[in-house]
């Protein structure tokens, strides 16, 4: 059977660092990208005779995330030790949640080419972290260095059901459970450093079946462009497998960005076995029906809900809506800004232009904007009224982004005040058109495109300030078109 | 219950003990033994028994999200047997 | 003082401390001294820590004189199991996988000891990591029992037992986990306190078997072991497990007598094994709490034979998870020459445990390992639910239950070594209130014709602490077997 007879299925993972100000089980920061060692204590480096005690935030963002999933948030949940040994996992165990997790059985909807989809959320979790073990160049040969800053680091673990039928459907999937995570304000989503991880498993079976195939875990994907190809690689390999009659074996595998494979990630030790058990330094927890429907309460309005709302009140595209809902904090301003701008469509335009492109530039985003609401609407309606050319009003957004000055002071003291004024127009047009008579009589006898030349000419006349409109319908008119 | 070289073997991997062969065969004979006298909890009928995992009458407390000192590094790594810098050093980990 | 110092109990040298006829640099070198004297022999110490016990001492008198006394034990210098992390004083453990590590933090328990004004003279010997009943299973050395040097004082906290029954000390902090400061009371004429799980805090102290271990003291008196419970009971918020309850006056109720009140004598706890000497001691015990005043009631623990089993899968099934961190890395031994990581733990782990605690990280592997979880470690979990179903019906019918510490007493040096069944047997009588969380004090009640001390064991409801010291008190007043010195050295 070809590759296309065969159906992927594909269920993920993902690790989420939450934005604490402490680790979950002790007061060292969380913060990334300390000197090595310098956010250890006697706890999180596992030293003996140390308790956990549990971090009254991370529940609170376990809790919220799971409203936000639409699941049902346990009344009592339960931590386990999970028992392995390597470098970076100081006590030999991993305190997580196993077989009673704090919440279970919710769904995240996602836009695909066939339209809405719901893909099941089975479970989400409370974990610490494990802290990291480098080989890089400081190492020397035959040696790996520990540094345990991440080591107690939060983390919710949030695993999907085995819902997701082709690698753009994972990353949909990804990419909308990040845009949630980051409106609730408990992950930053960032993938490169490490504090949104995913993990896919991928299996195939042949279309129209309904008993899945054995299934991988894929590992390091840490980009959606990864997810998306080692998604696509591990299928076609486990396509192949089956075809030359092999078996597809559990395991686990990882991604290797260079040669854009998966390559198993078995050694020679024995399988693990993690040997769970309740952990008996922590009591079970229980979290009170008050905190639940509180949070509830308090949930933001999700990317999704918003975005339709963006499209409904505002009147805006869908793909606007889209972007412009991306973030919470760029949806937040635009929604203070609208009530000031003469129309909707062209905040946008500005949302996703201009100001987009001077976030970038600056390597900014939009809560270190130094302009009001109330500046960029009569910036705006300054563009509406013909006041400013919109080329000039780029630079005025610009000024206003640096410095927070005044739209119309602007304009006055760099003289980007447009001119509107029919008669002033008029002589400049004039004169132009005295000046280039047989640039004149040429375009009336056919050549057209000397139109631009006129324009240019004026506007080089008026220093760029003449009203554009204005402009070309003096012209038409002195033209005879 | 007789528990197998193999077991014994097995279980030292998992718990990472490196035995020597004496040790292997003297907690294959103990820890049969052991297992043996254990094995009277098989007869109990624990079906609608919860078990205990915990003696405490405390539960959940929680902390409050906030920072506390960590230790200088020189401390967290003064106990270390071998370190670089300010990393715990270890034989080259293969994945 | 025709008394040697070192004899007076905690609360006479807090006396003498408070009215000025000694100084707490005196007690301290009064101790320093004895230990000098018998501790060759005996063998309670791992560490003597002089200078810092003096310096502790000295600041002790100073605040005495400036300040007032910080506690009531203000300037009374104590001993500490090797289990309890001292801020830049070694902690071992008993195990040779931990020589050398100087903790950078206090247990809970230790600052608590520290800020009432207690000098601490050092660090005594256990069994590695809490696993035993004898402290033979000691890296270093065994310890010795003060009133026989060829039996062992008992375990794990038999240094601890040893050392104030040897008057090296005026008390001690011990653990308990399956009866590890009130068997080895038991062996040496002492008192020990287990509390209430929950009541004393673990931070800091080197966890054996989470769920069962406890803090608490060891000392030559019911009335000391309450005063030191009274520095050390404390809701403490970094021990999850600690329970959020006041502290009551420990000592305000002490001398209440035991009149009316009902005692249980489980029947399952006089077994066909027991010593006839131990049994007649604590039979004898028994009468004389009717005498004062008590009704003594037959109640049944019907699951106390199981006890044994559900303990010895429980523990050392915890105990190996809590055993995973000394791999080398952080602190500790790590082995030399090895190649490759895997080779660093084994190795390490391998050469850094004796035999016991590798025999019990083995069964807790075993027992949590796939496909036995359900048969070994969840039946366990269980039948403890069982066992403290089996108290709780008890305390309906009786407001304490009395019972010896141990079926035998003091036993041989290397008579069970090789034996760990037999060795498990001498604990049958303490674990079951591990299991259950209760607390339980053993309080001298006789001798052996062959001169052995014998315990008798006080087990009361959650969190009566009190009404246990109480009754264990009210035998104390009527036979003050205290007073006998053992003939060591």
């Amino acid at each position: 059977m070809p590759l296309s007879d065969f159906q992927p299925v594909i269920g993920l993972e993902v690790h989420a660092q939450l934005l604490t100000h402490s680790k979950i089980f002790c007061g060292c920061s969380t913060a990334f990208g300390a000197e090595p060692n310098h956010h250890t204590c006697p706890v999180c480096l596992g030293l003996p005779g140390v308790l956990p005690v549990l971090n009254q935030r991370v529940v609170e963002f376990a809790v919220r995330t799971g409203l936000a999933l639409e699941c049902t948030v346990k009344g009592t949940s339960v931590w386990s030790r999970k028992n392995y040994f390597y470098p970076d996992l100081p006590k030999g165990y991993q305190i997580t949640q196993y077989d009673q997790p704090i919440c279970e059985w919710g769904r995240l909807v996602i836009d695909t080419p066939a339209g809405e989809k719901v893909v099941r959320v089975r479970r989400i979790h409370m974990e610490e972290d494990a802290g990291k073990s480098v080989h890089d160049a400081t190492a020397s040969a035959g040696q790996s260095l520990v540094d345990l800053n991440r080591a107690g680091v939060p983390l919710l673990e949030i695993v999907s059901e085995p819902d997701l039928r082709d690698s753009d459907e994972a990353v949909e999937y990804l990419k909308s459970l990040r845009d949630v995570l980051m409106y609730l304000g408990v992950n930053d989503g960032n993938l490169e450093e490490g504090s949104f991880r995913c993990d896919a498993n991928v299996s195939v079976m042949p279309k129209g079946s309904t008993v899945y195939g054995q299934r991988c875990e894929l590992k390091n994907l840490n980009s959606f462009r990864f997810l998306k190809q080692a998604i696509e690689y591990e299928v076609a390999r486990q396509v192949d497998v089956l075809e030359s009659g092999g078996k597809v074996l559990q395991e686990t595998r990882l991604w290797d960005v260079n040669k854009g494979v998966t390559r198993s990630m078995r050694s020679k030790e024995e399988a693990h076995d993690y040997r769970y058990f309740p952990e008996p330094d922590l009591p079970p927890l229980h979290v009170a029906d008050a905190l639940i429907e509180e949070t509830r309460g308090a949930l933001p309005e999700l990317p999704r809900a918003k975005r339709q709302r963006f499209m409904s009140q505002y009147g805006l595209p869908a793909y606007d809506a889209k972007l412009l809902t991306a973030e919470r904090p760029l949806a937040d301003f635009f929604e203070a800004c609208a009530p000031h701008a003469p129309d909707a469509k062209k905040l946008s335009n500005w949302f996703l232009g201009e100001l987009s492109r001077l976030l970038k530039e600056e390597g900014t985003t939009v809560s270190s904007v130094r302009f009001t609401p109330t500046q960029l609407g009569e910036l705006l309606g300054a563009v509406e009224q013909g006041t400013v050319s919109i080329n000039a009003a780029k630079d005025v957004l610009g000024e206003m982004f640096r410095t927070g000055a005044a739209p119309a002071n602007i304009i006055a003291s760099k003289g980007l005040a447009q001119v509107s004024d029919v008669g002033a127009v008029e002589a400049v047009v004039d004169e132009v058109l005295a000046k280039s008579a047989s640039e004149v009589e040429k375009y009336r006898a056919g050549k057209k495109n000397l139109y631009g030349f006129f324009v240019g000419q004026v506007m080089k006349a008026m220093k760029g300030k003449g009203n554009p409109t204005l402009v070309n319908e003096l012209l038409k008119k002195k033209l005879g078109d | 219950m007789a528990l197998t070289l193999e077991q014994v073997r097995h279980v030292a991997t998992l718990a990472r003990l490196s035995l020597t062969p004496e040790e292997e065969q003297r907690y294959a004979t103990q820890l049969s033994a052991v297992l043996d006298a254990v094995a009277q909890l098989q007869s109990l009928d624990v079906s609608q028994v919860e078990p205990t995992s915990h003696a405490t009458l405390a539960s959940s407390l929680l902390r409050e999200d906030v920072m506390r000192p960590s230790l200088p590094p020189e401390k967290a790594l003064a106990n270390a047997p071998a370190s670089v810098g300010t990393c715990f050093s270890v034989p080259k980990i293969l994945e | 003082m025709s008394q040697p110092l070192t004899d007076l109990t905690m609360l006479e040298l807090a006396a003498a401390l408070a009215a000025g006829k000694v100084s707490s640099v005196e007690a301290t070198r009064a101790s320093l001294a004895r230990i000098a004297q018998v501790d060759p022999k005996v063998r309670a110490f791992l560490r003597v820590d002089e200078e810092g016990a003096l310096r502790a001492a000295e600041a002790s008198d100073a605040r005495r004189r400036a300040s007032g006394p910080a506690s009531p034990l203000e300037g009374v210098p104590l001993g500490l199991k090797d289990i309890f992390l001292t801020e830049g004083l070694e902690t071992t453990c008993g195990s040779r996988i931990l020589q050398g590590f100087v903790p950078p933090y206090d247990a809970t328990v230790v600052r608590l000891l520290r800020e009432a004004g207690l000098p601490l003279l050092g660090k005594l010997n256990m069994d590695e990591f809490a696993m035993g009943s004898s402290n033979e299973s000691s890296a270093y050395f065994p310890t010795h029992n003060p009133w026989d040097l060829s039996r062992t004082p008992g375990g794990s906290s038999g240094g601890s037992a040893a050392a104030v029954a040897a008057r090296e000390v005026f008390g001690a902090l011990g653990t308990d986990t399956g009866g590890s400061i009130r068997q080895p009371a038991a062996h040496t004429n002492t008192v020990g306190l287990k509390p209430t799980y929950g009541r004393v805090s673990r931070f800091g102290v080197i966890a054996f078997a989470s769920s069962l271990d406890q803090v608490g003291p060891m000392t030559r008196t019911v009335a000391d072991a309450a005063a030191l419970l009274q520095v050390i009971a404390r809701h403490d918020p970094r021990d999850s497990t600690s329970a959020p309850l006041e502290t009551p006056d420990y000592l305000a109720d002490l001398e209440g007598g035991v009149h009316g009140l009902k005692l249980g004598v489980p029947r399952e706890y006089f077994t066909d094994g027991m010593d006839p000497e131990v049994e007649a001691s604590v039979r004898a015990a028994l009468k004389e709490y009717e005498r004062l005043g008590a009704t003594l009631v037959d109640v049944s623990l019907p699951h106390t034979s199981h006890a044994l089993a559900t303990y010895y899968l429980l523990a050392p099934a915890e105990a190996s998870s809590n055993l995973a961190r000394y791999d080398g890395v952080r602190y500790g031994l790590r082995a030399r020459d090895v190649r490759g990581l895997q080779e660093l733990y084994g190795q390490t782990r391998g050469q850094g445990f004796g035999a016991e605690v590798k025999r019990r990280i083995m069964l807790g592997t075993y027992a949590l390992s796939a496909g036995y979880y359900d048969a070994y470690y969840l039946r366990a979990q269980k039948v403890r639910t069982l066992i403290r179903e089996d108290f709780t019906r008890a305390f309906q019918q009786v407001d304490a239950i009395l019972s010896p510490t141990s079926p035998v007493p003091a036993f041989r040096l290397g008579e069970k070594v090789d034996d760990p069944l037999s060795m498990y047997l001498t604990d049958i009588l303490t674990l079951p209130c591990n299991l259950a969380g209760l607390p339980g004090l053993s309080v001298p009640c006789g001798f052996t014709k062959a001169g052995l001390p014998v315990g008798l064991q006080v087990l009361g409801r959650p969190f009566d602490e009190a009404g246990v010291l109480r009754i264990g008190r009210a035998f104390e007043r009527e036979h003050d077997f205290f007073r006998r010195t053992p003939p060591c050295p």
